[in-house]
């Protein structure tokens, strides 16, 4: 790649970033009390929440770059970069770990040589989450959307595969 | 004849493969000609059964469970379509013991309709409430629910009508009725069975409130980790709006009422009432002081009713057959039913509905059937991460609000989370910190830095290090956190860790076993 075409693909990036964060405060009508939801369709649309769109959001809400930043590190679902092609959370809060939901995250990072919350190779990202509301079917666990309840690392290692095929 | 055959499609259900399920009989009925209608209802709440599937024959429901995919030939085999037996039929449903020793008032319709069907939902006795609602004034309702002897149901357990009363009587032509459905504690899934199974019964209960307080506007705050309650609720609001329930004219009130649904982002702390606020407004969670009360000042700074959707699910029962029947459940000051949820390391884990007053012991021992691995049982966290550990010698305490608050613990929002013997008490001390300190909204020190240190000072004691003078430390950080922090965040982790340190003080000393001396 050219360094021009490298440019052109890079400003290609922002303006597919800035259209989409455009987009998104439109279609809730550039309201700063729907920044949760503008945030959440932004990163629906391209796969995370990144720093360039923050200018955008702000002066389209009338908010201050450093209010958005605020709001955007304040709750764990929005990702400054993007996520493996297959997000896998698992619940470890006290329901699950009474039915041993601490083992089954080791087992499951051990195998994609990862620590919880980083991305391997092949595109899985482990990720913890404290509860799913399937606490009578621990341990509970979500690959992509799916929901998994009395999960074991074999299963889990099924739902994996299928996601990533 | 169109046999009706239910397959639940709530997500404990599809969690164990009901859509599997649910295909494999449409498929399986079709290549014998059975002429089938499958509805996807809720869950009953027997969650060890699910999939559970039911069919209607001669107008009584018979179940099956747990069915998985395999099992559906040999089902339709051995005369599924006729309730004919086979190893997972169950029986009539409502025969069920699980099931027929509750007392479902709150939980009358979830597993039983599809959720979103509102001719269904009107024929098993929704829309009395709001239609009834509907024809009183304000005060009305306010006195029915007040008579009821309802309590907030988040946790709390401020009583329903006087918030409700304070909002009505404010002048101000703007106010809101807010639901609080983030329902972040381990151990509970209550709110998202209704959500997801019944979410009729919390916009009537919405809409309700709304005529009560003299609210046009209703927020439903979901947290994001329920996808499936965010998709129903809203498709839920738009089956009202078209059928004119909501909008200008709510039932024929000739007042006004439009229900919003916004997402959580996965922080905990919107769980607390002021937090929830502030994200609806589009902030950062972090808690308010109070004074104000949201009753006077709350979303937008306008007179606002938060309720939890357990509270706000009671109230078309309330309407419909009056306070007076609802306060017949109950045991002294609590009255009416609350949904506990089992779960954990529990056998029969589920969703109960039953009057205050029930057991712990009836609750785990006769319906939960003790733990899932069979091995005795040691402990017990009621109400969430904020909530006590309970210790063998107190599974005889009633669930009631004032009897476990008398005993250092607290229903909460009803969840009870089991431990078999392998669990390490010092352990689930230092993580009730480490959630602390991970969800902390960091407005006030207490909580915000008091938890790392309590987390860093469990440690030490786990790794041995002068324990007497560590545990010391963590009692006196644990009174400083009830006392100074702003929310129950920081107020209330010192429950878990304190009543683990006083039921089972054995898992703390782990100071080395050969004396220096």
């Amino acid at each position: 790649m050219s360094v021009e075409q490298a440019r052109s693909a890079q400003s290609d990036h922002s303006s597919i970033i800035e259209a989409a964060a455009t987009h998104a405060c439109r279609t809730h009508h550039n309201d700063p009390a729907n920044l949760i939801e503008i945030l959440h369709d932004l990163q629906e649309d391209i796969g995370h929440v990144p720093q360039s769109a923050l200018p955008v959001i702000a002066k389209a809400v009338n908010r201050s770059r450093a209010e958005i930043h605020g709001v955007v590190s304040f709750y764990h679902d929005f990702r400054q970069a993007p996520a493996g092609t297959v997000t896998v959370k698992i619940c470890r809060a006290e329901a699950c770990q009474s039915m041993g939901a601490l083992d089954l995250i080791e087992a499951v990072c051990r195998r994609h040589g990862i620590t919880l919350g980083e991305t391997s190779a092949s595109g899985v990202t482990v990720e913890p989450v404290y509860c799913l509301g399937n606490c009578a079917l621990s341990p509970a666990a979500l690959v992509n959307d799916k929901p998994l309840g009395r999960v074991d690392a074999e299963r889990l290692d099924a739902a994996i595969g299928s996601a990533l095929a | 004849m169109t046999t009706t055959v239910y397959v639940p499609r709530d997500t404990a259900a599809l969690s164990l493969g009901a859509d599997d399920v649910a295909d494999a009989i449409c498929r399986e009925a079709t290549a014998r000609g059975a002429d089938i209608k499958i509805v996807r209802n809720g869950s009953r709440g027997m969650f060890w059964l699910e999939p559970l599937v039911e069919v209607e024959h001669d107008g009584v429901r018979y179940a099956y469970g747990p069915v998985s995919p395999a099992d559906v030939p040999s089902l339709l085999e051995t005369g599924l379509l006729t309730a004919g037996s086979h190893r997972l039929a169950l029986g009539a449903t409502e025969d069920i013991p699980y099931l027929k020793r509750q007392q479902r008032l709150t939980f009358a319709r979830v597993g039983i309709i599809d959720p979103l069907d509102l001719a269904a939902y009107e024929a098993h006795g929704g829309l009395t409430g709001l239609r009834r609602a509907a024809a009183m004034t304000p005060a009305e309702i306010v006195e029915q629910v007040t008579e009821s002897g309802l309590r907030g149901r988040g946790g709390a357990g401020f009583p329903t009508g006087i918030k409700w009363k304070t909002v009505s009587e404010l002048p101000d032509a703007q106010k809101y009725i807010c639901c609080n459905a983030d329902e972040g504690d381990s151990g509970t899934f209550a709110d998202r069975m209704l959500m997801e199974g019944d979410p009729f019964c919390i916009i009537e209960g919405m809409a309700i409130a709304g005529l009560a307080a003299g609210a046009t506007e209703g927020y439903l705050y979901i947290r994001s980790e329920y996808p499936l309650a965010i998709e129903t609720m809203k498709a839920a609001v738009a089956v009202w709006e078209k059928a004119d329930l909501l909008g200008d004219n709510v039932a024929g009130s000739g007042r006004a009422f439009r229900l919003h649904v916004r997402r959580g982002a996965g922080a905990y702390i919107c769980g607390e009432e002021s937090s929830m606020l502030e994200s609806l407004e589009g902030k950062r969670g972090t808690v308010r002081s109070k004074p104000p009360i949201p009753a006077i000042s709350g979303l937008f700074g306008k007179p606002t009713v938060v309720n939890n959707v357990l509270s706000l699910a009671a109230v078309p029962f309330i309407l419909a057959q009056g306070g007076a029947a609802y306060r017949d459940y109950g045991m002294g000051r609590s009255r009416g039913t609350k949904p506990f949820q089992l779960a954990g390391n529990i056998r029969y884990g589920g969703l109960i509905e039953l009057a205050f007053g029930v057991t712990l012991r009836e609750l785990i021992e006769d319906f939960g059937g003790g733990t899932a691995s069979g091995r005795p049982f040691r402990a017990a966290q009621l109400g969430g991460p904020l909530g006590a550990y309970v210790n063998e010698a107190m599974l005889d305490l009633p669930m009631d609000y004032e009897t476990l608050a008398d005993n250092s613990a607290m229903v909460g929002h009803g969840g009870i989370v089991v431990f078999d013997d392998t669990v390490d008490m010092a352990e689930m001390a230092r993580f009730a910190f480490e959630f602390c300190a991970i969800e902390s909204c960091g407005k006030c020190t207490p909580c915000r830095v008091g938890a790392v240190r309590g987390k860093e000072t469990v440690e030490k004691i786990l790794n041995g290090v002068d324990v007497a003078r560590n545990v010391a430390l963590v009692e006196d950080l644990c009174e400083v956190m009830t006392d100074g922090s702003l929310c129950a965040m920081g107020g209330l982790t010192p429950m878990p860790v304190m009543s683990a340190l006083r039921l089972f003080p054995e898992d703390f000393d782990t100071a080395p076993a050969v004396a220096a001396e």
